[in-house]
């Protein structure tokens, strides 16, 4: 296969490939839509969808190419590609991964195409749009994960923003229009803040070669030189705009609302994908770029504690929510609070960890709200309680709900186990007391997960339109058979995602633990430092 | 090279992978057919336990008592649910034979590698053949196969026949995987594994609202448990450094013997034990458990599952042993256990409910066993009370199922568990009835029986270890380890005399007496077919022979009679049980005389409940009295399950639902600070758009004063 993929000069061009795909299909999409008139029914453009669903199977093979082609063993960028862009700027196109960004480019081509497939006939009006939306937010995604560029960085970043903010208020729920601005407000504001730091970086880092400010990665950890105060300001406002993306509690109370009224597709795009935005915020630039900063202890220990409060605040609140998709979304506040305690505890098993549940809560919650949006389809209602003793009806649901449920639960054999074990032995390693009250998440989301489940698929069948439901059809069956298939993999022979990601997050253990004070050093100081 | 190695015991991936097999056959086939009756059936919609026979446990589908229509490949998962636990077995019995007698080190067989971080954290899918795990494989494929048997002719008319099947499978399979596990996590993937299908099959019939919930409740309070076991290995292994048992076995000498650190791993541990084994105070899921078919309580529910603690505390004798404090608290906790639950199962009118605390009470002596350091002891205890107790369930199981057969025929709902509804059963079943009285006298302790044996290695080795035992030199909750085991022998007495007692009530409310099921349904009262009787009567030839494998020395008998499972073991616990006494074999001080007081005491429970309990003046379920006083604290199990849930569940729920939720999450983040910034903003606008007059005058008027204001500030500056 590596010598296949050689042989094409994969390595060249897989990354702008990957940006550019989906945008072609998006371009079709809006072409088609210029030569018919009728944009507004799934009647009217039956081929918008399908357009959709090749370029996302287009894109997922493309870039599996990279599981083989990837070299787990450098830390260097791999497949970076370099284009002048701005140049007056010191800004430019200048994309590549290492083991960590690997997987969250192939988890987001790998969930694309199911959550076209789960919301294949639910979405009826304006179907041109919407598909040409979904397209132009994964080159935004992508890019997100690609960028090495901090401008070419915060334009993805604002990229996606839009689309999904379309997506949630055109497509989505009852509430949807409330929904939709919060989350666009909540990000916005964060962002915003973001591009002053990155702006400030700008300022600060001088290439040495060409002596002009440069937007590049690389040259922002080498050279760029300022002062612990302004480290830490600086790493506040990056600290808001992912903290806002994790998220982490208190800047939380935008996802329940975002996540349940957004379409299924737009639910596991978030869940899945854009909530890894901010925790591979925090492994990418937040830490690896003010390591003084983010290691002060009053600042670590407050990262800490509301990564430990997510967990069990997220768990707890997902217990008493009457909606399932609500209560998948609080849950999300407690996965995502492992992967903070995971990267915050800065041990490679906790670093590796956090990776792990990054992939498996995409995976596992993005199933969950395929699932919900299955049963949502059939009845209208994500109320818990309008279900019950459905298992009998639904048989192939009821197991696969129950699979799903388990993984996110974290047993051991599926993919949620190996995330969370990995996060919690390691942070233990570091940071024992919190890892000791994060370690009950398990039980509660053994609560909250197991108490819905049995509210909809046990107990009595008392709803005798529930009788009627009818079980899942072939296009829902590839969905589930795929995400099952992906959960026990994971979970039981995890060992070469694992081998992967392992020199990135050795590296980034690194560059944050070793010297978290030496960039600082040289620049003059002027402020007193905590 | 391991003398197993390229031997049979190479093939023991297959043990788990066999039933594994069976698993995926019996639930391809229950998906299959289930997905093929259709919403359109009306079998689908309503179930195959309506709401009349909610409460009833036993198969309920005889439709007007025409022939039951048998679920599509009925066949197949007859033959394959119970053959591939036969092969299991047969393949466990072949790597039991290709052991030498004298294996020093375990043959660990690694498969690959399953999280492999950094060369310090390399936990790789390994089983550890030894003799312990060996043991417990032959023991569990056994028991499992007679169950898998029974459960064919008990389950036959079950329209989830095929997925009880798949769940059993799955059950032993994750089974093998706790027993064969080489390290903590592969133990921990069975561990929980195994809760998850008792969790299925406790709400197999879940219809039933109490059953599911039974289930949900058996796996949370597990986790609880569990996560005993998660702090228990993070501490393991950033102390040790490995989470392979040979490599801790290995490495934990060099920490401080008897040491907090130890204590605290070995207490996190015990946390786990006491969920799996449903020891105080995690024991309230097991009664609850018996919502389950009947098979399946006698299978998880009593034989295998529920022992899985005290496998755990012998697997890890190589902490336990170091740490007496930790010791004493298992032995305290088992003796309280067994106690607590004997005085509730006095009071219990459901059959299968005594059982359960009887479970608890019986598993509570083994906690006592390995606490003490007796782990050999503690492990033949499992094994003989795997053979009685399953021989109680599986017995008990033939009366329901024809209790039940007979109110089915009558269509009365009487509770047919209810032993107020049984009564002069013995006449109807008497090969049951013969069966259950052998089971009766293994558990009280009547020589010649199973239990006997094993009971009093246990109570004997509490007086052994009270004598002069690490476990004697220390203080517990600063009392003297000695007293404190003194004090465990006077409770697993008392324990002992109320175990007689509560059985022969069991029997003589049972079989003896007169009948109180009615007088119609007596026509339709007998015995189980021979597919129910044959196991029964295979594990009452174990409950009777059982304790053949470690014979006690004070009988003196030839060499190589005696002590078969000491010598056995001791390569894997040997070690230990030599650090708890000192180094010196153990020396049970006036053995024989205690021996004599045990058996006094068990025939002195038979004996009062013969002389103090009237079955016939017993009446009938519907027409009993509430109990009163002491009696109905009892039978309301201490109102533990109430005290749970009004201090922990209800509180939790309620502060999640008022305070977190509706308090911070929408009241305080929501509310006053997004909406409240967002208000903010918005008058702030409007305030601003008022200054928009559209006048040019004021503008003017504006632009003046600011002017004005801003000369006037560098002025004065």
């Amino acid at each position: 296969m590596r010598e296949f993929l050689a042989s094409i000069h994969y390595g060249a061009w897989v990354l702008p490939a990957l940006l550019l795909i989906p945008l072609a299909g998006a371009l079709i999409i809006v072409l088609q839509s210029a030569f018919s008139r009728d944009d507004s029914s799934l009647a009217a453009a039956p081929s918008a969808r399908w357009i959709a669903l090749i370029t996302f199977l287009l894109e997922f093979a493309v870039s599996l190419g990279m599981w083989w082609a990837f070299d787990p063993g450098t830390v260097a960028w791999q497949f970076r590609v370099t284009h002048w862009w701005i140049p007056a700027w010191g800004a430019s196109f200048d994309v590549g991964v290492d083991g960590i960004s690997l997987f969250m480019v192939l988890l987001t081509t790998f969930l694309m195409p199911l959550s076209v497939l789960g919301g294949w006939t639910s979405v009826r009006e304006k179907v041109r749009s919407y598909y040409a939306l979904l397209l132009i937010l994964t080159t935004g995604m992508i890019g997100v994960f690609l960028a090495l560029d901090l401008l070419f960085f915060y334009v993805m970043w604002e990229v996606m923003l839009i689309p999904m903010y379309f997506i949630i208020g055109i497509w989505g729920g009852e509430r949807r229009i409330y929904a939709s601005i919060k989350f666009f407000i909540y990000t916005f504001l964060g962002s915003l803040l973001m591009l002053v730091a990155i702006l400030y970086l700008w300022l600060h880092s001088v290439d040495t070669v060409t002596l002009s400010n440069s937007f590049s990665y690389d040259t922002i950890m080498q050279h760029a030189a300022f002062t612990s105060r302004a480290a830490l300001w600086l790493f506040g406002a990056f600290f808001l705009a992912f903290a806002v993306k994790v998220p982490m509690f208190p800047f939380h109370t935008w996802l329940p609302d975002a996540h349940t009224e957004a379409p299924t597709a737009g639910s596991v795009i978030l869940a899945g994908i854009m909530l890894k935005m901010g925790t591979y915020g925090f492994l990418r630039f937040a830490l690896p770029l003010f390591p003084g900063a983010a290691l002060t202890p009053w600042v670590r220990d407050t990262i800490l504690t509301l990564a430990v409060i997510g967990i069990i605040y997220g768990a707890l609140v997902a217990m008493v929510q009457p909606d399932f998709k609500r209560l998948v979304a609080y849950s999300s506040v407690s996965h995502l609070g492992f992967v903070m305690l995971g990267i915050y505890a800065l041990t490679l098993q906790s670093v590796q960890g956090a990776l792990m549940v990054m992939i498996n809560h995409g995976i596992s919650t993005g199933a969950l709200f395929l699932l919900i949006g299955m049963i949502y389809e059939r009845k209208h209602t994500r109320l818990i309680d309008a279900y019950g003793g459905i298992a009998r009806v639904v048989p192939m649901f009821a197991v696969v709900l129950t699979l799903v449920s388990l993984s996110s639960i974290g047993l051991p054999g599926t993919n949620g186990f190996v995330g969370e074990f990995l996060v919690l032995v390691g942070s233990f390693k570091t940071h024992p007391w919190f890892t000791l009250f994060a370690t009950s998440g398990v039980i509660f989301a053994a609560c909250y997960l197991l108490w819905a489940i049995q509210r909809i698929l046990f107990n009595k069948l008392d709803k005798p339109e529930n009788a009627l439901l009818r079980d899942l059809n072939a296009r829902e069956l590839v969905i589930v058979a795929v995400v099952t298939v992906a959960i026990l993999w994971i979970g039981i022979y995890p060992a070469p995602v694992l081998r992967r990601m392992e020199r990135s997050a050795q590296n980034f253990v690194q560059v944050v633990t070793s010297s978290p004070g030496a960039r600082l050093a040289s620049a003059p100081e002027t402020g007193g430092s905590r | 090279m391991h003398p197993l190695a390229g031997s049979i015991a190479e093939l023991v991936w297959l043990l788990p992978i066999l039933p594994l097999i069976g698993f995926v056959i019996n639930g391809a086939i229950s998906l299959f057919t289930s997905f093929h009756a259709g919403p359109a059936d009306p079998s689908a919609a309503h179930g195959e336990h309506d709401v009349a026979h909610a409460g009833h446990e036993a198969p309920d589908t005889h439709d007007e008592h025409a022939a039951p229509k048998r679920a599509p490949l009925h066949a197949i998962v007859t033959i394959v649910g119970p053959l591939v636990l036969l092969l299991a077995f047969g393949l466990g019995v072949a790597i039991f034979v290709a052991m030498p007698s004298h294996m020093a080190t375990p043959f660990v067989k690694t498969f690959f590698a399953w999280m492999p971080v950094g060369t310090d954290l390399p936990i790789h899918w390994a089983f550890q053949v030894d003799q312990l795990s060996v043991m417990m494989v032959l023991f569990v494929t056994g028991v499992s196969a007679l169950i898998h048997i029974f459960s064919v002719g008990y389950m036959g008319d079950d329209p989830g026949y095929a997925r009880y099947f798949a769940f059993l499978n799955l059950f032993v399979a994750f089974m093998l995987v706790l027993v064969l596990g080489a390290s903590y996590p592969v133990m921990f993937v069975g561990w929980e594994g195994v809760g998850l299908v008792s969790y299925l099959l406790i709400g197999f019939w879940f219809n039933d609202k109490a059953n599911a919930d039974a289930g949900t409740k058996a796996f949370i309070v597990n986790r609880i448990g569990d996560f005993g076991f998660l702090i228990a290995m993070f501490l393991i292994w950033s102390n040790v450094g490995t989470l392979d048992f040979s490599g801790v076995a290995a490495g934990v000498g060099s920490l401080p013997a008897g040491g907090p650190l130890l204590t605290t791993i070995c207490l996190f541990m015990l946390l786990a034990c006491t969920g799996k084994s449903a020891q105080i105070p995690l024991y309230v899921w097991l009664p609850d458990a018996m919502a389950g078919p009947t098979p399946v309580s006698a299978l998880i529910h009593a034989a295998t599952m529920v022992t899985a603690g005290v496998y755990l505390v012998a697997r890890s004798s190589f902490l336990f042993s170091l740490s007496p404090v930790a010791c004493l608290t298992v032995a305290v906790i088992g003796a309280v256990t067994a106690l607590f639950a004997a005085t509730i199962g006095l009071k219990q009118w459901d059959i299968k409910k005594l059982l359960a605390y009887s479970t608890v009470s019986k598993i509570g002596y083994m906690f006592i066993g390995v606490g003490v350091g007796a782990y050999v002891a503690g492990l033949f205890h499992v094994i003989t009370h795997s053979f009685f107790k399953a021989l109680l369930f599986l017995g008990a199981g033939s009366v329901i199922f024809g209790m039940h057969a007979a109110y089915h025929h009558t269509h009365s709902t009487e509770d047919a568990q209810d032993m107020r509804n049984m009564g002069g059963l013995r006449a109807y079943m008497p090969l049951t009835f013969v069966m259950m009285w052998i089971a009766t006298l293994a558990i009280s302790g009547i020589p010649i029986f199973a239990g006997f044996f094993s009971k009093d290695e246990i109570l004997g080795s509490v007086i052994a270890r009270a004598a002069d035992s690490t476990l004697a030199d220390v203080h517990w909750l600063g009392i003297p380890g000695s007293a404190v085991l003194y004090a465990v022998y006077v409770l697993a007495l008392a324990g002992a005399f109320l175990t007689a007692l509560y059985m022969t009530r069991m029997m003589l409310y049972t079989f003896h007496g007169p009948n109180r099921t009615g007088v119609e349904e007596q026509a339709h009262l007998h015995e189980a077919p021979p597919l129910l009787t044959f196991p029964v009567v295979v594990l009452g030839v174990l409950s009777v022979l059982g304790g053949i494998i470690n014979l006690p020395a004070f009988l003196h008998l030839p060499a190589g009679w005696t002590g078969a499972l000491d010598q056995w073991l001791a390569p894997v616990v040997g070690d230990a049980t030599l650090h708890v006494t000192h180094g010196v074999a153990a020396e049970t001080p006036h053995e024989v005389a205690l021996v004599g007081l045990a058996i006094v005491v068990a025939i002195a429970g038979i004996v009062t409940a013969f002389v103090k309990l009237k079955p016939a003046a017993l009446v009938p379920k519907r027409d009993a009295q509430p109990a009163t006083g002491f009696e109905r604290v009892l039978e309301n199990k201490y109102y533990v399950d109430e005290l749970y849930d009004r201090t922990v569940v209800t509180p939790v729920v309620a502060v999640s639902r008022s305070f977190l939720w509706k308090g911070i999450d929408a009241g305080l983040i929501d509310g006053v600070l997004v909406n409240g910034s967002a208000w903010f903003m918005r008058g702030l606008a409007r305030s601003g758009s008022w200054l928009q007059t559209g006048q040019v005058g004021a503008y003017a008027w504006a632009i003046v004063i600011g002017v004005l204001a801003v000369l006037g500030a560098f002025t004065l500056r």
